[in-house]
């Protein structure tokens, strides 16, 4: 694989006086508690690494003060981290002089926020072209560029007005597009969509996702709900108390949460559509039992693992794609177990 | 011994020469700092001259309809007709010449005030140390009754337009300051960031996200400052600022409650215009924009 795009590695933030102390002891291994009663230090984030692959949509989950919008404000250092690297394309963001740092936020990390943040004395085109006005463009060029982004998010139309006119929702596109139009190769999502209605949340999505087709970008995504997460996230990074608890991809997390704090997301949300017809078959019903019907990958996911097995009589044989051997197969009897265990956390 | 102590309360003798201390800190001024103070003085003088000069030389008919047009664009046509009726009635009574004066003074104090309440404002917000110790002294300014400025402005700077308008400045000053730094600390932390985040230097984001955003709270301290400013400089004529203060001075001393009521309602004519134009640029541009819509 590749070198990742960005490489976190033993990330710290602590808030408060005596930092360097309260890192010690949390070092030494002694519990977050243990060192706030000690040294009256707030650990924010503690001993987190990890890796984002470049294209990848990673998405930072957790409960509100978990850690997660420290953490992605670590990325860009609005918070200074108290030790950590942070390489991005192998350059240490954690160790940049104030100087490069702004340069390496005018050009490769744009940021978009929960609140939107927009200026309101700003129109909209004034607003979209703030990062390369404050790059120094030419205001005809950056003019150009912003226009052209802005018809990207749908909203070439109201490039006149101010934000105060636009509803949530429009106003967020304007929000997006002033982070595409200095076209970074990593975005920093702050619950970007968490503030619009449920419609417009996916609305968001879809388009985000769609721009994501045209333009592969890394995007750090920070989120509080499971079902975005499930559907935008490449992989999905779990957070709880400062410290990174699961990270895997959106059926890994389905299928094996690692403790309690993780399945608590679950709830209230159809964790049975992301399982394949590997989580779905009988594995009792091995490749003895399967007489030679129809066969579907193991990857299959559920609703087209039930379009099959509902449309014949027969157990549909489920495959492994790396040996092309028969794993199990499904019957509506197995789907139906299946779904109602998932049923459980709804 | 607290007998004691509480009759020497009653017997009303000074036990802590505060005033006497006062009084010789000014002496100590006067006698060692008078060069400073006649240049000071001489700077404000020339200035406040210019600008008094510069309104009166002004054809009334011509200041008359350019208030009206600013009042019809800034707030419609009620005002407009508000600003003809108000100004004329101040040229029909007579007051015109000492309305102009007043509002040279006016202007002349509040320019004054704007070059060095805005900027402290500004550090104010930026700088928690800065604004602890500005709080006080602020409060001081303002709460001090306005005529006590008056005697030690006269006595550093003498009579006439000088320490009627230092006075002023002292009493004006303090809303654009707090004003100021109160809008610069209310934009909100994301909008700050967002600046941040999009690699804006220190003076980008004071100038392009902080000030702007801020605009109209800043406005509101501008207007409050010219308000006070006006109220001040009428009492400044008891150190011989002139205007329309003499007028008012001169009806209390004669007891002429018709002058009084005169001079008087040319103060409040001013006033409401001066204060409904001021207000009007405090509206920010997206609101306006919004009404509009």
């Amino acid at each position: 694989m590749a070198e990742a795009k960005i490489q976190v590695r033993n990330l710290y933030k602590i808030f408060g006086r005596n930092s360097k102390l309260a890192l010690d002891l949390l070092k030494k291994g002694q519990s977050k508690d243990e060192v706030f009663k000690q040294t009256g230090n707030v650990c924010g984030v503690n001993d987190v690494s990890f890796d984002v692959q470049e294209g990848e949509i990673y998405v930072l989950m957790g409960l509100s003060g978990s850690g997660k919008s420290t953490l992605i404000r670590l990325i860009n250092r609005l918070v200074e981290p108290t030790a950590g690297q942070i390489r991005i394309d192998g350059v240490d963001i954690a160790a940049l002089p104030q100087g490069d740092l702004m340069k390496w936020r005018r050009k490769h990390l744009a940021m978009v926020f929960q609140s939107f943040a927009l200026m309101p004395h700003r129109s909209v085109l004034d607003n979209v072209a703030f990062g390369l006005d404050i790059a120094g463009g030419k205001k005809a060029e950056r003019n150009e560029t912003s226009m052209k982004v802005l018809k990207q998010v749908g909203l070439d139309a109201y490039a006149a007005k101010y934000p105060s006119q636009l509803s949530g929702g429009m106003q967020q596109r304007v929000g997006l597009a002033r982070a595409l139009a200095v076209d970074p190769d990593i975005l920093l999502m702050d619950e970007a969509f968490s503030a619009l209605d449920p419609l417009k949340r996916i609305e968001m999505q879809s388009l985000m996702l769609e721009l994501q087709r045209d333009h592969k970008r890394t995007i750090l995504f920070v989120s509080h709900d499971l079902e975005e997460a499930l559907r935008i996230g490449t992989r999905i990074a779990i957070m709880e108390g400062g410290n990174l608890v699961q990270v895997g991809t959106a059926h890994e997390i389905i299928t094996k949460p690692v403790n309690d704090y993780v399945r608590r997301f679950f709830k209230g949300v159809d964790t049975a559509r992301y399982l394949t017809a590997a989580d779905l078959m009988d594995s009792t019903l091995n490749g003895h039992s399967y007489n030679g019907g129809p066969k579907v990958p193991s990857s299959t996911m559920l609703p087209e693992a039930m379009k099959t097995v509902l449309g014949l009589d027969e157990p549909v044989g489920v495959v492994d794609e790396a040996t092309d051997q028969v794993m199990g197969c499904m019957t509506p009897k197995s789907l139906l177990v299946k779904i109602s265990q998932e049923a459980r956390h709804v | 011994m607290s007998d004691r102590f509480l009759g020497l309360m009653e017997s009303g003798r000074d036990m802590l020469p505060l005033g006497k201390w006062v009084n010789n800190g000014v002496k100590y001024l006067l006698d060692h700092s008078a060069a400073a103070f006649d240049s000071v003085g001489s700077v404000v003088e020339t200035f406040a001259t210019a600008v008094e000069h510069g309104l009166i030389a002004i054809p009334p008919a011509l200041l008359i309809a350019v208030a009206i047009v600013v009042g019809f664009w800034r707030l419609g046509w009620k005002f407009a007709l508000f600003v003809t009726a108000a100004l004329l009635l101040i040229a029909l009574t007579g007051f015109w010449p000492q309305k102009m004066v007043t509002l040279g003074l006016t202007l002349s104090a509040t320019i004054i005030s704007l070059l060095f309440g805005i900027p402290l404002g500004i550090l104010c917000a930026r700088n928690d140390k800065v604004n602890a110790t500005v709080r006080p002294v602020l409060d001081f300014m303002q709460t001090m009754p306005a005529f006590v400025y008056l005697i030690p402005a006269a006595m550093l700077f003498g009579l006439g337009r000088v320490p009627g308008i230092m006075a002023t400045v002292i009493f004006a000053m303090p809303p654009v300051v707090r004003l100021t730094s109160l809008g610069i600390r209310q934009v909100s932390s994301e909008q700050v960031e967002a600046g941040n985040a999009f690699g804006c230097t220190s003076s980008q984001l004071l100038w392009k996200v902080q000030l702007p955003i801020a605009m109209p709270t800043i406005m509101a301290g501008v207007n409050q400052t010219i308000m006070m400013a006006l109220s001040m400089v009428i009492i400044a004529s008891m150190v011989g600022a002139g205007g329309l203060g003499n007028d008012v001075l001169a009806s209390i001393q004669r007891l002429d409650i018709g002058l009084g009521f005169e001079s008087g309602l040319a103060v409040v004519l001013l006033a409401i215009i001066l204060d409904r134009l001021t207000e009007s640029f405090g509206v920010s541009r997206q609101t306006r924009e919004t009404r509009e819509s």
